[in-house]
C-alpha cells in the first residue's frame, strides 16, 4: 500500500500519467539486454510501437470486405497519447530484437500471413510459374514424396501457389468468373459438370465404406472437408440448385460438432455471399488439417489415382493438409477426441516447441512472519504450524524448477514494498490453508447479484478476495467490497496539498472518508462490458467492452486512467498478468493483443485464430498466454517472440473459459458443449475430459494447491472435480505425443466430487481464497 | 435430430409476398416476381448471418435468450445502424392481423396523448443491483436454506411417491434399445447378452433405494423448535413456526417426522380431549399443505386418519356443551377437502373412499350428533355435486331426526346443541345448491313436502341466497365498463337504467366477435369518457378460446341477466397491458347461465399483455356466499399478486335486497407489479377461497 505517492488528481485520462504512476515498471523495460537491432522481420506479428505505414500486420491474412483493424499509430483518438509519452514507445521496440528472427513463417494453418495474394505476386510470377510447372510435372508422374518436399519448401506462399495453380489450370479452359471476384475465391472456379459432384462425393464415401476397418475411421475424416469444398465450388460456380440439393443430401453425414459451421454454409446460395463470409474465407485461406497414418494415406492415394478422380484429388491437394504419420491407424474414438476444430486438428509440428511451463522462482523475502504468527496462535499447537510453512516456502522458492523459464526471459516489474507485504500476507494465509481432497471439500460462498436483469456479463475477484468487480450489459463496471472495509477514494488535489507528507499515517490521511461506501460504479464504456480483471496489487482494474476498448481504472480514485484502443471490434476478454504491468486482450477481430499499462499500443499481436478470440489467460509464469476461440481451438503463445507454441484441438464448441493449474503444467478449458478438457502443456496433449455440465462452462478455477478444479456453468451448477486423480499416471510418452493416439479414460463420474445447484443463478465467476474457500458469483435470473 | 433442425433452417426463405408488402409499405407499387425472388434470397441470407452474429453476443452476455440488443450489436458489427426502439427485453411489439386474404404482422404505432404520459405518475425506479452472499455448500454439503434450491424438487417428490417405477424407466428403455442394437450387430452374441440384461432389468425393478435419513444437528434443533412452538403457548411463536413450515424449502427431509408428530399428537390429544392442541396440529397440517416445495402424498396414510379424526371424533373437548369444537370440525373438513383435491387420483381413490366413510357413519342411526356434524361437514366441503347427490337426498330423514331432538322430549342438552348445529350446517350448505337446482317460485309448502322438517327454513335460506346473488348480479350487470389502457385504474359504474335489458357489448370498431354468449341488443352509452387507449382481447368462458382484437380500445359493456336466471358462470376477460402497466379490471358476467359454480358469483378477470411472450395475471374475485347484506359484498382473493382492491361506493347503497339502479360503484383493482409468472397465478387463481 505504499505506492501512488503522486497526487492522484493528476491521473485523469492521459496514458502518460499512467506511465508516470508506475515509474518502476517503465524502468524495467530499459533494463533489457539489448542485442544488435536487427530489422524486424515482417511476418512476426508483434510490432508494438513501430509506426508501420502499411497495414501489414493485420490479423486477417487475406483481403476481406470486412474492415480489418489496422493497429497503426493513426487511429488512437480521444485519450490520445500526449507528447510527453513519446519517449516511452522508444523503449518498447527494444524488446523486439530480443526475438529470434529465424522464424520467417508462423507454424500453424494460416498461410500467407503477410501479404494477401492479390496485389503482391506480380513481380515474382515467373518464378512461381516454373515452380508450378515442376510441381505439376511431379504430380503428373506421381512423385509424391518429391512433390511434398518441394511443396514444403515453397510452403511460404502455399495458398498463393494454390490459387495460381488453379488459375493456371483455368487459363486453358478460359474462366468466365475470373475477373469480377476476389482472387481468393477464384480457386473454386471450375467448369466441371455440376451433376457429377454428387458422384464424386458418393464415390469417395463408397470407397471409405468399403475400405478396411482399420483405415475407415481415419479416412472418414476426409468426408467433411471434401463435402464443404465441393459445396463451395458448386455455389461459386452458380449451380445454385445443385448446390442446395447436394448440401441437403449429404450434410447429415457430417459430425455433430461441425453443425455450427454447416449452418453458416447452408445459408450460402449465391456467389456474392461468399465474398463477405468469414467462414468461407477460413475454409479457403486455411488448410484443413487431417492426421492420417501412412497406410491409410497410401490407400486413399491409390484409390484416387485409380479412379482418376481429379476433382477430389484437387481438393485434397489444395485445401487439405494431410499430416501423415508412421504407425498404427487411429481408432474412431482416438480421432474423435481431438477433432472438432474449425480447421481440423493441429499439425504435429505445431506442438513441438519446448514450453517452459514451470514457475518462476519466488523472490526471497525476509519474513517477520514468525513472531506475529506465534502471537496469534500460540495456543493452537506449534508443531502443526511449522510444517506447512516449510512446504509452502521451501518447495517453491529454494529449488529452481527445471521446466521454468529463465528468470529474466521477459522483463517483469520490480517488487514494490507493498507487493512484498502482500507476499508475506499470502504466505501467512497459506499456512492456514485448508488441505483439500476428496474427503475435504471446500465450502462455497455464493455471491448472488440481485436485480441485475440478466445484465451481468463478467465477474472478477481480487486475489485476496476483498473486492468483486462486475461488468454489466448496461456498460457499467461496479466494484464491491466484500469485507467490512469500505471503498474510499483519494481526496482532491487541494485537500491533498494540506496533508503533512511526513506523518506516519499519510496513506490513511489521503483517503476521503466522505466517499466511503460499499460499492463504486465506474462509468465510461459505450457498450456491454465483457471482461474485467483486477491487477495483482489491487490498484487497477481492467475492463473490456463491446465498444472496442479496454479501459484501465484506478481503484484509488475510481476514475478511468487509459482507454486502450486497438481492437476495433468487441473485446471479449482481458486479463492482467500475474505479475502486473502486462495484460492481454482478445476480441472479435480474431487476434489477441499483449499490452503494457504504460503504452497505448499493444506490444504483441497474436494472430492465427480463425474466429473470435473468446477468452484469454496468462500463464502463472507470465511468459505465455493462452487464448480460446470460437474456432474451437486453444492456442498457447509465447510472450517473448509472439509465436504460437501450442494448438490444442478437441473442443466441439466455442471455448469460454480457461485456467492454468497453479503449478503451470496443466490447463483446463470449458466450452459451450459443457465439457471440460484437461491439457498437458508440456506435451501439448489432451489428458482428460470432464463431462457433467449440460450447458456452457463459463468459470473454471483450480484450488490454491491444485487438488480440486471447480467449474461453474450456465446450467446453474458448481461442480468440483478431483484433479489429483485426473492427473495421476498419465500416459504422456513420446509416441502418443507424436501420433495423437490418445485414449481418454471415461471416468468423469469418479472424478466428480460434488455438484451444487443454485436456485436459478448461472455461475459465471469462481475464485478460491488464499485459505481455499471457494467463492462463486452469478446473477439471479428469475424465470 | 440436430440435422433435421438444420434442414429446416437452411430451407427457410422469407416468402416473396413479404417483399411485396414491404415494398408497398415504402411506396414501390410494382415489383416483379424475379426481383422479389432475388430479394428474398438475399435478405434471408443476411438475416441468417445477423442471427448467427447475434448469437455470439448472447453467449458472451452469458444469457440463454437472444435479445433485441444482440441483434443491434450484430448490426453494428456489420456497420449498419441498429434498429432503435426495440429495447424492451421481453416485449416484441408486433401484432398479427388477418383480413382480405392476407396475414400480416405489423408494428403497432399507437397514438399517444402526451398529456397522458405527463400526467401518469412515474413508474417505480427499478431496484439497483446488489450483492448477496449465502452458503451454497458447507464442506461439501448443501445447506437447506431458502437461498438454495430445495433438496428434492416437488416434481421429483411427486414422481417418487406416485410412480416409483417411473424413476427407473428411462434406464430400462435405454437397455431395451441396447438390446435391440446388440441383436442387430451381433446376432450370435446377442442371446447371452440378452439374458444377462433381462436379469439386470429385473434387478433394477426390485431395487428401491433404501436410505436412512439422518437429520443433521441443525435440522434436529429446527425440528425441536418448530414442534415446540407449534403446540406451545406463545401465539406469536406459533405463527412464526407455521410460517416457516409453510415457506421453508428444506423440509423435505423432515417431513416423515412432522407427519408422525401430527398423527401421534392427534391420537394422544383426542383421548385427552385437548381441543387447543388438536387445533394447533391441524394448523400444522395446513401449513405443510401450503408449502410449495413439499409433496405430501407419501405421508397421507398418517395425515388423513389424523384429519378425519378431528372431523368425526365423538368428543374433541372436555366440555362439549361450551367449547367450540365445531370450528375445528369445519376447519379439518376443509383440510380434508383440500387433500382430496390435491392428491386424489384414480389409483388411490382418496375422495371416494373418504366419501364412503363419511356416508357410512352418517347413515348409522346410532351415530352421535358430533360425529354426524363432522360427516356432513366433511361431505359438504367436497363440493356441490356431493351435496346434491348425497346430502339433499337425505334432508328429509335428517330433518326428522333433528325435529325429534329439538321438539321432542328433552333428552340432553348436548344432543340439542348438536342437533342445532347440524341443522344450521345443513341449511348453510344446502341453500346455495338448492337455489341452483330449483326454479324461483320459492314456496314454503312445496319445500316442506320436498324436504320435510327443514323445508321452511331452507326456503327462507334459499330466498336469501337468491336475493344476494341477484343483488350482486345487479350491481355488476348493470354496469358500464370503461377500460383505459395506460391508466392503472379501472372504473366500473352502474348505468342508471333499471330495466333488465339483454346484455350488450359495444365495441367501437369491431372486427369479428366470436362471442356467442354475449348477445348484443341495445347499446348503452358509456358514462365515462374513455381516453383513446389501445385494444384488448376478450374471452368468454363459455366459448373458451374465442378472442378478438380491436384496434380501438374503448370498450363498453352493459349487460343484464335474464331476470329468471341468476347466473353464476364466470366470465373471463383478457386485457392487454404492456408490462410496465400493471393494472387490471373487473367485468361482468355473461347472460347465459351455463354452469353451476360453487359460489354465487365469480368474476374472473384476466389481464395480459397480448403477444406470445407476455405474462398473465389472473385475478379472481369472489362474492361471499353468505347472504348478509353489507356495504362491501365483494371479498377478493387474489392469487399471489396481491392487488389493491377497493370498492368505492359513491352514493348510498342498497345493501341486501334487490338493487335499485341508482347506486354507483367503482371497483378499482390495481396490481403493484407485473412480475408474477403466468403459470403460478393462473394455476392458483381458480382455486383460492377466502378462508373465513
Amino acid at each position: 500500500m505504499a505506492a501512488v505517492p503522486e497526487p492522484p488528481a493528476a491521473q485523469s485520462e492521459a496514458p502518460a500519467s499512467a506511465a508516470a504512476s508506475a515509474p518502476s515498471l517503465a524502468s524495467v523495460s530499459v533494463s533489457i539486454p539489448v542485442p544488435i537491432p536487427v530489422p524486424v522481420p515482417v511476418p512476426v506479428p508483434a510490432l508494438a510501437a513501430t509506426p508501420s505505414p502499411t497495414p501489414s500486420p493485420t490479423p486477417v491474412p487475406t483481403p476481406s470486405p470486412t474492415p480489418t483493424p489496422a493497429p497503426g499509430p493513426g487511429p488512437a483518438p480521444s485519450p490520445a497519447p500526449s507528447p510527453s509519452s513519446t519517449p516511452s514507445p522508444t523503449l518498447v521496440p527494444k524488446v523486439e530484437p530480443n526475438e529470434s528472427p529465424a522464424e520467417n513463417h508462423k507454424p500453424g494453418p494460416v498461410p500467407a500471413p503477410a501479404a494477401g495474394p492479390g496485389p503482391a505476386p506480380s513481380p515474382e510470377l515467373p518464378d512461381k510459374q516454373t515452380l508450378l510447372a515442376v510441381l505439376q510435372f511431379l504430380k503428373k508422374n506421381h512423385f509424391k514424396e518429391a512433390e511434398e518436399i518441394l511443396r514444403k519448401e515453397a510452403n511460404l506462399q502455399e495458398s498463393l501457389d494454390e490459387s495460381l495453380l488453379r488459375a493456371a489450370g483455368q487459363r486453358g479452359s478460359d474462366s468466365v468468373h475470373q475477373p469480377d471476384v476476389s482472387s481468393v475465391l477464384s480457386a473454386y472456379s471450375n467448369e466441371g459438370d455440376p451433376s457429377l459432384y454428387e458422384e464424386y462425393y458418393t464415390g469417395l464415401k463408397g470407397f471409405i465404406e468399403t475400405a478396411l476397418d482399420a483405415f475407415k475411421a481415419e479416412l472418414s475424416t476426409l468426408l467433411y472437408p471434401v463435402f464443404v469444398h465441393l459445396y463451395l465450388e458448386l455455389v461459386y460456380n452458380e449451380h445454385e440448385r445443385e448446390a442446395r440439393h447436394f448440401f441437403h443430401k449429404y450434410h447429415g453425414d457430417q459430425e455433430g460438432y461441425y453443425h455450427d459451421d454447416l449452418r453458416v454454409l447452408a445459408g450460402l446460395s449465391k456467389k456474392e455471399h461468399m465474398q463477405g463470409n468469414e467462414t468461407v474465407l477460413d475454409f479457403r485461406t486455411s488448410k484443413f488439417v487431417l492426421r492420417i497414418s501412412r497406410d491409410s494415406y497410401q490407400c486413399l492415394k491409390r484409390h484416387l489415382q485409380e479412379r482418376h478422380n481429379n476433382q477430389i484429388w484437387n481438393i485434397v491437394q489444395e485445401h487439405l493438409f494431410i499430416d501423415v504419420f508412421d504407425g498404427m491407424p487411429r481408432s474412431k474414438q482416438q480421432i474423435e477426441v481431438t477433432s472438432g476444430g474449425m480447421a481440423g486438428e493441429a499439425k504435429r509440428e505445431a506442438n513441438k516447441t519446448k514450453v517452459f511451463f514451470g514457475l518462476l522462482k519466488e523472490p526471497e523475502i525476509e519474513l517477520p512472519l514468525d513472531d506475529e504468527d506465534e502471537e496469534g496462535e500460540n495456543e493452537e499447537g506449534k508443531p502443526k504450524k511449522k510444517k506447512p510453512k516449510k512446504d509452502s516456502l521451501g518447495a517453491k522458492s529454494k529449488k529452481q524448477d527445471p521446466n521454468a523459464p529463465p528468470q529474466n526471459r521477459i522483463p517483469l516489474p520490480e517488487l514494490k514494498d507493498s507487493d512484498k507485504l502482500d507476499k508475506i500476507m499470502i504466505m501467512k494465509e497459506a499456512t492456514k490453508r485448508v488441505k483439500l481432497g476428496p474427503d475435504c471439500l471446500p465450502s462455497i460462498c455464493f455471491y448472488t447479484f440481485l436485480n441485475a436483469y440478466q445484465g451481468l456479463t463478467a465477474v472478477d475477484f481480487t486475489d485476496d478476495s476483498s473486492l468483486i468487480a462486475g461488468g454489466f450489459a448496461d456498460s457499467t463496471v461496479r466494484v464491491w467490497s466484500v469485507t467490512p472495509k469500505k471503498l474510499r477514494s483519494v481526496k482532491g488535489a487541494t485537500d491533498l496539498s494540506l496533508i503533512d507528507k511526513e506523518s506516519e499515517d499519510v496513506l490513511e490521511r489521503i483517503m476521503d472518508e466522505k466517499t466511503a461506501c460499499e460499492f463504486k460504479m465506474l462509468l465510461g464504456h459505450g457498450g456491454p462490458v465483457y471482461g474485467t480483471s483486477f491487477s495483482p496489487d489491487r490498484n487497477y482494474l481492467l475492463s473490456s467492452s463491446e465498444d472496442g476498448t479496454v479501459r484501465l481504472w484506478s481503484l484509488q480514485t475510481f476514475t478511468c486512467l487509459v482507454g486502450y484502443k486497438g481492437h476495433n471490434y468487441p473485446v471479449w476478454d482481458t486479463q492482467f498478468s500475474p505479475y502486473g504491468y502486462y495484460f492481454i486482450s482478445g476480441g472479435h477481430d480474431r487476434v489477441a493483443r499483449l499490452w503494457v499499462t504504460d503504452h497505448y499500443q499493444p506490444l504483441r499481436i497474436f494472430s492465427g485464430h480463425l474466429s473470435d478470440v473468446t477468452c484469454t489467460r496468462f500463464h502463472p509464469n507470465s511468459n505465455y498466454v493462452v487464448t480460446g476461440s470460437a474456432d474451437r481451438t486453444i492456442r498457447l503463445w509465447d510472450v517473448l517472440n509472439g509465436n504460437c507454441v501450442r494448438i490444442l484441438t478437441g473442443h466441439k464448441g466455442p471455448i469460454h473459459s480457461l485456467v492454468f493449474s497453479p503449478n503451470g503444467r496443466y490447463l483446463a478449458s470449458g466450452a459451450t458443449d459443457g465439457r471440460i478438457l484437461l491439457w498437458d502443456i508440456g506435451h501439448g496433449l489432451l489428458v482428460g475430459e470432464l463431462k457433467g455440465h449440460t450447458d456452457t462452462v463459463y468459470a473454471l478455477k483450480f484450488s490454491r494447491d491444485g487438488e480440486i478444479l471447480a467449474s461453474g456453468s450456465m446450467d446453474h451448477t458448481v461442480k468440483m472435480w478431483d484433479t489429483v486423480k485426473a492427473f495421476e499416471d498419465l500416459e504422456t510418452d513420446d509416441f502418443s505425443t507424436a501420433t495423437g493416439h490418445i485414449n481418454l479414460p471415461d471416468n468423469s463420474q469418479e472424478l466428480l466430487l460434488g455438484s451444487y445447484m443454485t436456485k436459478s443463478t448461472p455461475v459465471i465467476g469462481l475464485h478460491f481464497t488464499r485459505r481455499n474457500l471457494l467463492l462463486a458469483a452469478g446473477a439471479y435470473n428469475p424465470q | 435430430m440436430a440435422e433435421e433442425k438444420k434442414l429446416k433452417i437452411s430451407n427457410t426463405l422469407l416468402p416473396t409476398e413479404s417483399m411485396k408488402v414491404i415494398a408497398e409499405s415504402i411506396g414501390i407499387a410494382q415489383l416483379s416476381e424475379e426481383t422479389c425472388q432475388s430479394l428474398t434470397e438475399e435478405v434471408s441470407y443476411r438475416i441468417k448471418e445477423l442471427a448467427q452474429d447475434a448469437l455470439k453476443y448472447m453467449h458472451h452476455g452469458k444469457r440463454k435468450k437472444l435479445t433485441t440488443v444482440d441483434i443491434d450489436c450484430a448490426l453494428k458489427l456489420k456497420n449498419v445502424e441498429p434498429l432503435y426502439g426495440f429495447h424492451a427485453q421481453e416485449f416484441i411489439p408486433f401484432r398479427y392481423a388477418s383480413g382480405g386474404g392476407r396475414e400480416l404482422h405489423f408494428y403497432e404505432e399507437k397514438e399517444v396523448d402526451l398529456s397522458d404520459i405527463i400526467n401518469t405518475p412515474l413508474p417505480r425506479v427499478p431496484l439497483d443491483v446488489c450483492l448477496k452472499a449465502h452458503w451454497l455448500s458447507i464442506e461439501g454439503v448443501q445447506p437447506a436454506i431458502p437461498e438454495n434450491p430445495p433438496p428434492a424438487p416437488k416434481e421429483q417428490q411427486k414422481v417418487e411417491s406416485t410412480e416409483p417405477l417411473k424413476v427407473i424407466k428411462p434406464g430400462q428403455e435405454e437397455e431395451g434399445q441396447a438390446k435391440g442394437k446388440g441383436q442387430g450387430a451381433a446376432a450370435t452374441d446377442g442371446k447371452g447378452k440378452d439374458k444377462k440384461k433381462s436379469l439386470l432389468d429385473g434387478g433394477v425393478m426390485k431395487l428401491k433405494p433404501r436410505t436412512t435419513h439422518e437429520l443433521s444437528v441443525e435440522q434436529q434443533l429446527y425440528y425441536k423448535e418448530i414442534t415446540e412452538a407449534c403446540v406451545g403457548s406463545c401465539e406469536a411463536k406459533r405463527a412464526e413456526a407455521l410460517q416457516s413450515i409453510a415457506t421453508d424449502p428444506g423440509l423435505y427431509q423432515m417431513l416423515p417426522r412432522f407427519s408422525t408428530f401430527i398423527s401421534e399428537g392427534v391420537r394422544v390429544n383426542v383421548v385427552q380431549n385437548n381441543l387447543a392442541l388438536l387445533i394447533y396440529l391441524m394448523r400444522m397440517v395446513k401449513a405443510l399443505m401450503d408449502n410449495p416445495t413439499l409433496y405430501l402424498e407419501k405421508y397421507l396414510h398418517e395425515l388423513i386418519p389424523a384429519v378425519v379424526t378431528c372431523i368425526v371424533s365423538r368428543q374433541l373437548c372436555l366440555r362439549p356443551d361450551v367449547d367450540n369444537h365445531w370450528a375445528l370440525r369445519d376447519f379439518a373438513a376443509r383440510l380434508m377437502a383440500q387433500i382430496c383435491k390435491n392428491f386424489s387420483t384414480t389409483t388411490n381413490n382418496i375422495q371416494s373412499r373418504i366419501t364412503k366413510t363419511f356416508t357410512k357413519s352418517w347413515l348409522d342411526d346410532k351415530t352421535p350428533w358430533t360425529t354426524r356434524y363432522g360427516c356432513i361437514a366433511g361431505l359438504a366441503e367436497l363440493g356441490h355435486d356431493v351435496i346434491k347427490t348425497l346430502i339433499i337426498q337425505r334432508l328429509q330423514i335428517e330433518g326428522e331426526r333433528i325435529r325429534t331432538v329439538l321438539e321432542g322430549p328433552v333428552v340432553s342438552n348436548i344432543d340439542k346443541i348438536g342437533a342445532d348445529h347440524v341443522q344450521s350446517l345443513l341449511l348453510k350448505h344446502c341453500a346455495p345448491v338448492v337455489a341452483k337446482i330449483r326454479s324461483p317460485p320459492d314456496n314454503q309448502e312445496s319445500y316442506k313436502t320436498d324436504y320435510g322438517y327443514l323445508g321452511p327454513m331452507l326456503c327462507t335460506h334459499v330466498v336469501k341466497a337468491r336475493a344476494q346473488a341477484a343483488m350482486q348480479a345487479q350491481q355488476v350487470n348493470r354496469t358500464t365498463l370503461t377500460i383505459t389502457q395506460p391508466r392503472p385504474t379501472l372504473t366500473i359504474s352502474q348505468s342508471p337504467q333499471t330495466s333488465r335489458a339483454p346484455s350488450i357489448i359495444k365495441v367501437p370498431s369491431s372486427i369479428t366477435l366470436p362471442m356467442q354468449t354475449l348477445v348484443s341488443a341495445r347499446p348503452s352509452t358509456p358514462t365515462q369518457p374513455s381516453p383513446p387507449a389501445t385494444k384488448f382481447i376478450m374471452m368468454s368462458s363459455a366459448s373458451g378460446s374465442s378472442s378478438t382484437q380491436q384496434p380501438r380500445p374503448t370498450l363498453t359493456i352493459s349487460q343484464s341477466p335474464q331476470s329468471s336466471q341468476p347466473s353464476t358462470s364466470p366470465s373471463i376477460f383478457k386485457v392487454p397491458s404492456s408490462i410496465t402497466l400493471p393494472m387490471q379490471t373487473l367485468l361482468t358476467r355473461p347472460s347465459t347461465p351455463t354452469q353451476s359454480s360453487p359460489s354465487p358469483t365469480n368474476y374472473i378477470v384476466m389481464s395480459s399483455s397480448s403477444g406470445s411472450s407476455s405474462t398473465q395475471q389472473v385475478i379472481t374475485l369472489r362474492t361471499t356466499p353468505c347472504g348478509t347484506g353489507s356495504t362491501s359484498p365483494v371479498t377478493t382473493t387474489v392469487a399471489s399478486i396481491q392487488p389493491i382492491v377497493k370498492l368505492v361506493s359513491t352514493s348510498q347503497t342498497a345493501p341486501s335486497s334487490t338493487v335499485t339502479g341508482s347506486t354507483q360503484k367503482y371497483i378499482v383493482v390495481s396490481l403493484p407489479s407485473a412480475s408474477e409468472s403466468k403459470a403460478q397465478s393462473s394455476n392458483n387463481s381458480l382455486q383460492q377461497h377466502s378462508p373465513k
